[in-house]
């Protein structure tokens, strides 16, 4: 590579400041490259350290790792599995996900095209400084305030839908997956806004007058130039949102009732995530215990790896219409 | 089909300064109109006025009638939505739908109107294609993005996107500014072609465009140094070429302008 550089430098007419250019060149790609390669060697000891750590406790295991719905890795015969943690963690998530993304592109829509100048000012001010929030006050919050608040909207709920398994169960509590994931969805709403706003305001003029023309309501502009426009930026940030909400740990370690069941009635005492597990479980984890939790903590990342490779999968899909290009 | 237009005493402001300033004319339906003039003289404020498109810009604001077959535009009670819907812009450069296919293109304006059948859509697609002399071309790739068309291709798909919806009126400013001699030149006689169903008026800097293609000419320039806008002269356009009646007129067709 190098060599390649220096043939179509020296067969330039500006020789002098070409090799003053790679004078200054050569340092710096030698600092990048060596930087890249820094990361790669500390990202890739940090996964050989903790396979090392997991494999041990893996062994260990009487249950499936990935079919056992108990956490017992200190027992003198440890059983434990992933299963209903990774549930936990995706499903909250996704509820997280599904009542957030709307208000966050509401929110965003008003500030980027319908609030007055001053005011869209003031909001996406707002909406920057709640995304910079941290989590535990989100979580603090959801304990104190939210939690006792959703027992009375969960009755309801129970009482009039409770047909419909997802709200269905036999106790209520304010201690819910509902709580939890309404939580999540408070957290990652702002940096979701946050981004679509940007996304929504980098429009080109050109194509939200384009239809205008055509005689657009302004509803009809962001639908048929805004959205489409903004369509990969939007589900970047929701996979962003998505990602947090997924590893996000002392929110829901506080509102979970730790339980180890895959239910799907999100208003029933009961949920748990992977990330609230190994907060919960780290100080009393023996040798195995520590194993076993790395090893959950390495099936979140995987699971966080999949559902980054996937929206980039759907953005890439229809790259030649993002308008990118133009 | 297409109707008269009238202006009178029209102003037009950005924020407190005024673009243009007392302009009145009269446009006769099936007729081409040209607008020249020095650049910043208000000709695409003016243009603009004409489709309500003007007041889409913050602050911007406009004083006046423009009659179009004797209904204020501007009269109280007349949605901006609907007269763009009578009154189809073609802007200086290139604007399709990156997100959209060619075809989705050419319906995007249909889809504003209402519901209606997928063969009719068909049909005013093709249609609208071949009236924008484009559909020989792309009749084969109308799923693909229009973004990939060439940018002679994407102005025509644009002319097709403003015809599809049947305005009465065209506006067209600088449309071949940015196209090569063959695709300018086929975009003029399309504009020739199109004045059997619509009035068109074009912003043009290049005066063997205005004098090839218009019936009617009018002249725009400043009233002078940080000056609003004014029509100096509007004539039939071989007047305006051989034998304009005003000098500033005369010194900027033949070039010896400022
Ligand atoms: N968005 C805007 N905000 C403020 N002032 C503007 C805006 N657009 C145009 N103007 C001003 O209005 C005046 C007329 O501009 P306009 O674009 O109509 O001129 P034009 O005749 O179309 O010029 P050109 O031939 O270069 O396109 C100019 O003084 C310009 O600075
Ligand atoms: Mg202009």
């Amino acid at each position: 590579m190098a060599a390649t550089v220096h043939t179509r430098d020296g067969g330039s007419a500006l020789g002098r400041s070409a090799s003053r250019r790679s004078r200054g060149e050569t340092p710096f790609r030698y600092a990048s490259t060596g930087a890249g390669i820094l990361l790669l060697a500390i990202m890739a000891a940090i996964a050989v350290f903790l396979v090392v750590e997991a494999i041990p406790a893996l062994r260990a295991n009487t249950g499936g790792f990935f079919t056992t719905q108990t956490w017992e890795p200190n027992a003198t015969r440890p059983s434990f599995g992933i299963a209903a943690l990774a549930f936990g963690t995706v499903f909250s998530a996704l509820l997280a996900l599904i009542m957030a993304v709307p208000v966050a592109v509401g929110v965003a829509l008003f500030i980027s095209h319908y609030a007055p100048r001053r005011l869209a000012g003031v909001l996406g001010y707002v909406v920057d400084l709640l995304a910079a929030v941290p989590s535990v006050v989100y979580g603090l919050w959801g304990i104190t305030f939210l939690a006792p608040f959703m027992v009375g909207p969960s009755n309801f709920l129970h009482d009039h839908l409770g047909f419909i398994p997802l709200f269905g169960g036999d106790i209520v509590a304010g201690r819910s997956m509902l709580t939890a994931s309404l939580v999540l969805a408070v957290m990652i709403l702002p940096i979701i806004a946050a981004i679509s706003r940007e996304v929504f305001l980098q429009v080109p003029r050109a194509h939200e007058e384009a239809a205008l023309a055509l005689g657009a309501t302004r509803w009809e502009v962001i639908r048929m130039a805004v959205l489409p426009y903004g369509r990969p930026g939007v589900i970047s940030a929701a996979m962003l949102g998505l990602g947090r909400a997924m590893g996000e740990t002392i929110a829901v370690a506080l509102i979970f009732q730790a339980t180890f069941d895959i239910s799907f009635r999100i208003l029933t005492p009961q949920g748990n995530s992977i990330a609230a597990n190994i907060a919960n479980r780290f100080g009393e984890a023996t040798q195995t215990g520590r194993g076993a939790l790395i090893a959950s903590g390495l099936v979140l990342f995987v699971i966080t790896l999949l559902v980054n490779m996937g929206a980039r999968f759907i953005v890439a899909r229809r790259k030649e219409f993002s308008g990118a290009a133009a | 089909m297409s109707q008269q237009i009238q202006v009178s005493g029209l102003d037009a402001y950005y924020g407190r300064h005024k673009a243009i300033e007392d302009i009145s004319m009269t446009i006769e339906p099936n007729t081409i109109t040209a607008f020249i003039g020095p650049s910043g003289c208000g000709k695409s404020t003016f243009l603009r006025t004409l489709n309500r498109m003007h007041e889409v810009i913050p602050g911007a604001r406009v004083e006046g009638k423009v009659l179009l077959d004797g209904e204020d535009l501007y009269g109280p009670g007349v949605e901006p939505v609907s007269v763009r819907r009578m009154i189809g812009m073609v802007f200086q450069r290139p604007n399709p739908f990156p997100t959209m296919s060619i075809y989705e293109n050419v319906a995007a304006g249909l889809r504003l109107n209402g519901r209606r059948s997928k063969s009719e859509v068909d049909g005013i697609v093709e249609t609208s294609l071949k009236g924008a002399n484009l559909w020989n071309e792309v009749k084969d790739r109308l799923g693909k993005p229009g973004a990939g068309l060439s940018g002679g291709q994407q102005q025509r798909l644009c002319i097709a996107r403003a015809i599809a919806v049947r305005p009465e009126v065209l506006l067209m400013d600088e449309p071949c500014s940015a196209l090569d001699p063959i695709s300018t030149l086929a975009i003029e006689d399309l504009m020739a072609e199109l004045k059997s169903q619509f009035t068109i008026i074009i912003v043009t800097h290049n005066m063997q465009q205005a004098a090839r293609v218009s019936d009617r000419t009018a002249f725009f320039n400043l009233a002078g140094q940080g000056q609003p806008g004014r029509v100096i002269e509007m004539d039939e356009t071989s007047r305006i070429f051989t034998n304009p009646s005003q000098k500033a007129t005369e010194d900027y067709i033949t070039g010896r302008f400022g």
